[in-house]
């Protein structure tokens, strides 16, 4: 089903729709079938217009399976198509399915939506009978005649993912013919039994001109932080373990060789994090990425990197927790963990990426500060953008800033390792192979000439500094902006991957004629410098945020002369629109 | 440019106790690196030292050249980053038997195993000195200290053994105060391309003092050890007048002379040999049964992972046509809108 909906949203991203994904899947690799909790689901969202989210309700439910149709069915619109695949249909999978009654459709009280019955298992067979296929790999095929079906139905062209299946099947050349049959027959089918009264015409979305990919957020991710090595021309080393959902991000990054992309996978997620400090120091860009579990697992390396002062960006696609959770859900869970979970005065800068396409700006900044600020930063990125995917216009390198890391090469006196920029309070990045600058970093807590010291004022001096460097980066950045009415009633604030759903909220309530702004935050430590002026400027404001009120805490804490009201959902899942056009109605 | 000693000798002053096995340790670096330089052709700035945590991880402070303390077991992974970001550096690594084999074991295997071109030298003075005075996982059998106060109850490590174990290409073992011996293992683990682990058995003279005297007291020193050098016959003795043999695949201790033995029937040191059972038995000999082996026990040659990875990177740089981020950024699928 991933790959039928990928395939769906690629066709339609290249004939010029907006897209915008959710592939939602169980922990399991081959989760017990026909359950409700193994169901693999992919959520596309086309428009001719904006497209913002992978939309709450559906205008087309595909079930494959009765327990695929008990998980998905409150998601249809009261005008939605329902295709079923009545061969699953049967007693032994509608019980497995936890349905009451033999009768699934009544059940659900679907009944009065655009159901179709379609035999799709005996349609694919009959389909590929003389393929010379086994009945094992003809039967997955049926993901394939269903995408014909859609293909019909949403008057896309075959053309696409016909050169897709040619290319991925170069090597297994017998499957191709038989994949594009399929697909074939899947399109005339729905065109022969006219279930399908009328075809959706979804045409081309007035895109802004120019050269345009479709991208999911770890490769936005990992193409961000290649960048930013190519900018400060260092290259780019990555340590990193294998976790979910930040694996693609590691995997991504080992395909790069070609632009000098070192990847370690490490034996655990300390050596992934500690291989990295380890390359800073020895001057490359440094990276390492996790999720949930992982950032707990790196905290101490964390606090290492910081009092040592170097370049290390630590990417953290956030899951469901705690501990293991629900690993393939998407929370905004970690963020007090991203801004106190270590031990002693630890204070690091943490960014966020707001949605996909996103996630190449928010490594590529990321990068930038952890080396020209000789610190380490943690980016916050969600599983929901990390495996979403949206149209991308190409940008051009031309288009960025220069990075430039405060190296130095030589130093006339003794080289003291933690002497600082006046402005940013960063140190100098002295690789080892310098001549005259050899040094000693390390855990313990140093003066400025980098001898060991457990002076109390010197202790006090280096905290208060090392703060202080995290604090001025706010010099940096750009200022925080607002969309909407400057002096509205309600200020909705969010952060990170949240965006889509806020912003589209915003929009269905200014249509209703609601007085909202909102304010979505990519740079949560340090908040932009004018984040006070901004929320002096509204009565209300209402933090939305997919956990229990981590960032409604924080602003408390940083600015607590506003009150906070907040809309929170922990269940694993992105908001939808509705709920916080409902939340934001409730305090109007 | 030539180096002596005191070149590699850092202003901090040494903190270690007083009799403590480090300090013969650290003289023994500093007078075997102007000799790698030299063989090398190394100038001093491409010196890094790296460490963990406890007494032994104190030994970068001590040495005027780049150094990293980082965190409790965490030196090898610390060490393969500086590797891998940098070929070119030549990376040592100073760690004890707590933080490398217990905390840090993991990453002390995989080091091994991938064969990364750095050194290892292990402090292994059987406890915890820094945390005053618990056993470690090189601790005896039975061993009494502070959580042990009854003895503990669980077998130590042999490192030798693990680093076999792990596919290890290099080990050496020796005592805190053979400084002749030490030089001369540290210019070896310099010079052989790949993971160098060196034990050196050290005495800790206030939580665990004469852990190792049955075999390193002067006295009996050479009766009780063995200096293993490849290509050279396995004699030892105060007189030398004992050595090795293998009888039945298994070592036996013979007194030469006697039985008809003679020198050339002696077994001669193989530290190349890649197949590592007759010197995983030279790892494992304890006294009183046998000498406790000490110099080089195995180096064998095998590819490092830093040139595995330099390679790889340069044949995937060569075969691309990718060659930078504008060019990957419009690579694949892409379309036009007008």
């Amino acid at each position: 089903m991933q790959l039928t909906g990928t395939l769906f949203a690629d066709a339609s991203a290249l004939y010029g729709n907006e897209i915008s994904t959710f592939p939602d899947y169980p922990a399991e690799i081959r989760a017990p079938h026909g359950t409700v909790s193994g169901v693999s689901g992919f959520q596309v969202h086309i428009g001719s217009g904006e497209v913002n989210t992978p939309g709450d309700f559906c205008d087309v439910l595909v079930a494959m399976n009765p327990a695929a149709l008990r998980a998905n069915a409150k998601w249809a619109k009261p005008t939605a198509t329902v295709i079923i695949d009545t061969d699953t249909f049967d007693e032994a999978l509608i019980k497995r399915a936890g349905y009451a009654t033999l009768d699934p459709v009544t059940e659900l009280r679907i009944e009065d939506r655009n159901i179709i019955y379609s035999p799709i298992t005996t349609l694919t067979k009959e389909s590929l009978k003389d393929s010379g296929m086994d009945q094992k790999a003809i039967v997955r095929c049926k993901n394939m005649f269903t995408l014909g079906m859609c293909f019909y139905m949403f008057n896309r062209p075959l053309e696409y993912t016909y050169a897709y299946l040619e290319k991925k099947f170069k090597k297994k050349p017998a499957l191709i013919e038989p994949n594009k049959k399929v697909l074939f027959d899947g399109f005339n089918y729905a065109a022969n039994i006219q279930a399908i009264a009328n075809t959706y015409t979804v045409k081309p979305a007035k895109q802004e001109k120019g050269l345009y990919r479709n991208i999911s957020g770890n490769q936005a991710t990992a193409w961000g932080l290649i960048a930013a090595s190519e900018k400060s021309g260092r290259p780019l080393f990555c340590g990193s373990y294998p976790i979910t959902p930040a694996t693609a991000i590691l995997e991504e990054l080992a395909i790069h060789k070609n632009l000098g992309v070192k990847t370690l996978q490490a034996e655990d997620e300390i050596a992934g994090i500690c291989t990295a400090i380890g390359a800073a120091y020895a001057g490359n860009f440094a990276v390492t990425t996790t999720s949930g579990p992982g950032l707990s697992l790196k905290s101490e390396a964390l606090g290492l990197a910081m009092i040592t002062e170097l370049p290390l960006v630590l990417v953290d696609v956030q899951r469901s927790g705690p501990s293991t959770g629900i690993p393939t859900k998407t929370e905004q869970t970690d963020l007090a963990q991203a801004l106190y979970g270590r031990n002693g005065e630890c204070p690091i800068a943490v960014v966020a990426a707001h949605s996909p396409s996103h996630c190449f700006d928010a490594a590529f900044y990321a990068g930038k500060y952890a080396m020209e600020h000789m610190m380490p930063v943690i980016l916050l990125t969600e599983g929901f953008l990390g495996n979403g995917s949206e149209p991308w216009r190409i940008p051009s390198m031309k288009d960025y800033p220069a990075i430039k890391p405060p190296i130095i090469d030589k130093c006339e006196d003794a080289f003291q390792p933690f002497a600082r920029d006046p402005e940013s309070f960063a140190r100098k990045w002295a690789f080892p192979g310098k001549s005259g600058l050899e040094h000693r970093v390390g855990g313990l807590e140093k003066n400025t000439a980098g001898v060991i010291s457990s002076d109390p004022e010197n202790h006090a001096k280096m905290v208060a500094e090392r703060a202080e460097k995290v604090a001025r980066l706010a010099n940096y950045l750009p200022e925080q902006k607002v969309i909407g009415d400057e002096n509205a009633d309600v200020l909705i604030v969010g952060w990170g991957g949240t965006f889509g759903h806020l912003y589209t909220a915003l929009h269905e309530l200014q249509g209703e004629g609601k007085s909202v702004a909102l304010c979505h935050f990519d740079f949560i430590n340090p908040l932009p410098k004018n984040t006070a002026d901004i929320f002096a400027r509204y009565k209300k404001i209402i933090v939305c945020e997919l956990n229990s009120g981590q960032f409604a805490d924080y602003l408390r804490a940083r600015l607590p002369q506003f009150n906070y009201l907040q809309y929170n959902k922990v269940q694993g899942q992105p908001f939808i629109v509705k709920e916080i056009v409902d939340a934001v109605n409730a305090i109007l | 440019m030539k180096y002596t000693a005191q070149d590699f000798k850092s202003n901090q002053e040494v903190r270690w106790c007083p009799g403590c096995g480090d300090h013969a340790v650290l003289a023994a670096i500093h007078r075997a690196l102007p000799v790698v330089c030299e063989q090398r052709g190394y100038s001093k700035e491409r010196l890094v030292f790296i460490s963990g945590i406890g007494c032994s991880s104190r030994l970068p402070y001590y040495m005027d050249t780049f150094g990293f303390h980082s965190i409790h077991g965490r030196a090898t992974a610390i060490s393969t980053g500086v590797k891998v970001a940098n070929p070119d550096l030549s990376v040592w690594q100073a760690c004890g038997d707590g933080d490398a084999l217990a905390i840090g074991g993991n990453h002390f295997i995989h080091a091994i195993r991938r064969n990364i071109d750095i050194n290892i030298i292990l402090f292994n003075n059987q406890i915890y000195g820094l945390t005053k005075g618990q056993y470690s996982p090189t601790s005896k059998l039975g061993q009494i200290t502070k959580t042990s106060p009854y003895g503990t109850v669980e077998n130590p490590f042999t490192p030798g053994s693990l680093v076999l174990g792990a596919r290890g290409t290099f080990f050496a073992r020796s005592l805190d105060s053979e400084l002749a011996l030490n030089q001369e293992i540290f210019v070896a683990a310099a010079s052989h391309d790949g993971c160098s682990v060196c034990e050196m058995l050290t005495n800790c003279v206030i939580f665990n003092d004469g852990a190792h005297s049955t075999i390193s007291d002067r006295e009996y020193r050479a009766d009780r050890t063995i200096v293993l050098r490849h290509g050279e016959p396995m004699v030892f003795g105060k007189e030398k007048d004992k050595g090795l043999i293998l009888e039945n695949g298994k070592l036996k201790v013979v007194k030469i002379g006697e039985d008809g033995i003679t020198v050339d029937k002696l077994l001669v040191h193989d530290a190349h040999a890649e197949d590592p059972a007759i010197q995983n038995q030279l790892i494992n000999m304890k006294y009183p049964d046998y000498p406790v082996a000490l110099g080089v026990i195995r180096q064998v040659s095998e590819p490092t992972y830093d040139d595995r990875v330099r390679d790889q990177l340069t044949q995937v740089k060569e075969a691309s046509k990718i060659t930078c981020m504008d060019e990957l950024l419009r690579s694949g699928a892409t379309w036009t809108v007008e």
